[in-house]
C-alpha cells in the first residue's frame, strides 16, 4: 500500500517539504516571524527556551530543535540566534547539517547582522532561495510502512473513550499490520492503565519500563503535595463527565489499538522500531506533539471531545471529533467525525478505516484544517529550572 | 460495557425518573435514574457501598466516597481517585 511522499537522500521519508525558520533562543522569535511573513509558504515557530538552561534540560531543548530541523518533513531550515545565548544557532545548525548533509541549512545571528531588520533581510534571502529549490522536489510512491503515526487525545470528554479513541486504535492497528509505527504518549494519561499496557509488552524489560515511567510521573505529581485532579483530569474533562485520571487513562489507551507494545522510549527520542511504541511525554498537548514529532513521526492523529485547534508546525495534525455535535460546532478545526459511533450510524472499525484513509490522503499532500489555518504550536518539556 | 461494570455512561441527556435499558456486557437490565444525568456522564447500575471500587471498561476508575444507590449520578462528588494524590501523602 503506497502513498505519495518525499524520499530524502538518506532514505528517510517526509510527507511535507517545508522550509522552516526556527529560533535557537527565545530572543530570535520576532525575527523568525518576520522572515516567514515575507516568504510565502515558509513556516516558523516560536518558543521560550534556549538560554539560562543547564545540563540535561539545555540538552533536551537542543535535541528537540535539532530533531525538528533534521525532520524528513523539512526540506531546509534557517536557524536564527541572537548571538550570546547558551543554545547557539550555529551549533544547532551544524548538528542538523551533520545528520542531514543533503539539507540546506542557513544561520542568521541577529547581533552579527547588525540588528533585527538586517537579520530579517538575511533570513528572507536564505528562505527565498530554499523555497525555489524545494519547489523542484517531486513526490514519489512510498510504502505505508515508512509512516510513523503520533497519536494524541486532548480536551477529552467521556465520549472520547467510546468513539474517537477506539476508532483511532483501529486505524493504529491497520498501520501496524501494514508495517508502520505508532506512538502512544502522554504518560500522565496512562496512570491507572499501566497494567493493561504492561500485559501487552513484548518482554519483561519493556513491561518493567511501563511501571517505571508511570511511577516517575506519579511521583512528580504527588511531590507537589496536591490532588492531581487540580490538573488531571482537567476542569473541562470533569465537566465532560470524566471523574478521575484512571477513567481518563482507560479511555486514553483505546487509541493505542490492540497490538503488542514494542518499546518504551524517552521524550523526543527517535523511534527506531516498527509497531507500537510508548513515548514518555507529559499530558500537555503541545509538549506531547513536539516530543512525538522530534521522535520522527510525520503525521499526528489527534482525538478530541471538547475540541482543540492546536497542531504541529511541521507534522500535519488530523483532528478527530468524538461527537457529531463537536464536529459541527468546531467544524473549522475538525477533520474527521467519529460521532457516528455514538449515534450508532457507524461501527468503530468503519470510523477507523475513515481515519486511516484520511491519514493516507494527508500523507500524500491533502492539507489538514490546522495547516490551512496556519497553526504552528510548539512547546518543549522542561526537566530543570531556568537559572 | 463489561459484565462487572457498576456504572454506565449515557450518550444523551437523561432526565430524572427516566428508565434506561442497558446491555452490561451481555446482561440486560433496566435502571431508573434518580437525577438528571448530563450527556457523557455516568450513573450507578448497582448499589455501590462506601469504599468499594467503581468499575468502568471492567477496570477500577476510583472508589465510592459514600454509599451510592442504583440510578444515582456518579462523578467527583461521590467518586475519589486513588492515583496522583499528593494531598493525601502530605497529610500522612
Amino acid at each position: 500500500m503506497d502513498f505519495q511522499g518525499y524520499r530524502r537522500p538518506d532514505g528517510s521519508v517526509g510527507i511535507r517539504n517545508h522550509v522552516l525558520v526556527m529560533p535557537s533562543v527565545i530572543c530570535g522569535n520576532r525575527v523568525c516571524r518576520g522572515i516567514a511573513q515575507q516568504v510565502s509558504g515558509a513556516i516558523w515557530f516560536e518558543h521560550q527556551h534556549g538560554c539560562a538552561q543547564l545540563g540535561a534540560d539545555a540538552q533536551l531543548t537542543a535535541q528537540v530543535l535539532i530533531a525538528h530541523g533534521a525532520h524528513p518533513n523539512v526540506y531546509g531550515v534557517v536557524v536564527v540566534g541572537l548571538g550570546c545565548e547558551t543554545n547557539r544557532a550555529q551549533d544547532i545548525a551544524s548538528v542538523i547539517k551533520a545528520k542531514c548533509p543533503y539539507k540546506p541549512v542557513e544561520v542568521v545571528i541577529i547581533q552579527d547582522e547588525g540588528g533585527s531588520v538586517k537579520a530579517i533581510s538575511a533570513g528572507v534571502s536564505a528562505a527565498r532561495r530554499m523555497m525555489a529549490e524545494a519547489s523542484l522536489v517531486r513526490r514519489e510512491a512510498v510504502d505505508v510502512s515508512e509512516l510513523i503515526l503520533g497519536t494524541e487525545c486532548g480536551s477529552s470528554d467521556a465520549c472520547s473513550g467510546i468513539s474517537a479513541n477506539p476508532a483511532l486504535g483501529s486505524a493504529s492497528d491497520m498501520l501496524i499490520d501494514a508495517g508502520g509505527s505508532v506512538i502512544l504518549a502522554e504518560t500522565t494519561e496512562l496512570i491507572g492503565a499501566e497494567h493493561l499496557m504492561a500485559a501487552r509488552a513484548v518482554s519483561q524489560k519493556v513491561a518493567n519500563r511501563c511501571y517505571e515511567v508511570i511511577n516517575r510521573c506519579e511521583a512528580g505529581a504527588t511531590a507537589m503535595g496536591v490532588d492531581m485532579r487540580g490538573s488531571q483530569p482537567t476542569p473541562g474533562n470533569i465537566e465532560g463527565g470524566l471523574s478521575s485520571i484512571e477513567e481518563k487513562s482507560l479511555g486514553c489507551i483505546f487509541k493505542a489499538g490492540s497490538k503488542p507494545l514494542q518499546d518504551v522510549i524517552e521524550y523526543a527520542a527517535p523511534v527506531l522500531k516498527k509497531g507500537l511504541i510508548w513515548m514518555d511525554t507529559p499530558g500537555q498537548d503541545i509538549e506531547q506533539i513536539t516530543g512525538m514529532v522530534s521522535g520522527g513521526c510525520q503525521v499526528v492523529v489527534f482525538t478530541t471531545g471538547h475540541g482543540t485547534p492546536t497542531a504541529s508546525p511541521i507534522a500535519p495534525t488530523i483532528k478527530v471529533a468524538a461527537t457529531s455535535a463537536l464536529f459541527e460546532r468546531m467544524n473549522d478545526n475538525m477533520d474527521v467525525n467519529a460521532g457516528t459511533v455514538i449515534s450508532g450510524d457507524e461501527s468503530v472499525s468503519d470510523v477507523g478505516e475513515r481515519i486511516f484513509r484520511e491519514m493516507m490522503e494527508v500523507a500524500s499532500g491533502k492539507l489538514t484544517k490546522a495547516e490551512i489555518l496556519g497553526f504552528n504550536d510548539f512547546a518543549i518539556k522542561r526537566i530543570g529550572p531556568t537559572i | 460495557m463489561k459484565p462487572i461494570d457498576n456504572v454506565c455512561t449515557v450518550l444523551e441527556n437523561v432526565e430524572p425518573g427516566a428508565e434506561v435499558d442497558i446491555d452490561a456486557g451481555g446482561e440486560r437490565m433496566a435502571v431508573r435514574v434518580a437525577e438528571r444525568i448530563p450527556f457523557a456522564h455516568k450513573f450507578a447500575i448497582r448499589n455501590i457501598p462506601r469504599g468499594e471500587p467503581i468499575l468502568k471498561y471492567g477496570e477500577v476508575i476510583g472508589v465510592a466516597t459514600r454509599e451510592i444507590e442504583r440510578g444515582e449520578h456518579v462523578h467527583v462528588h461521590n467518586l475519589d481517585s486513588r492515583r496522583g494524590r499528593g494531598d493525601k501523602q502530605s497529610r500522612s
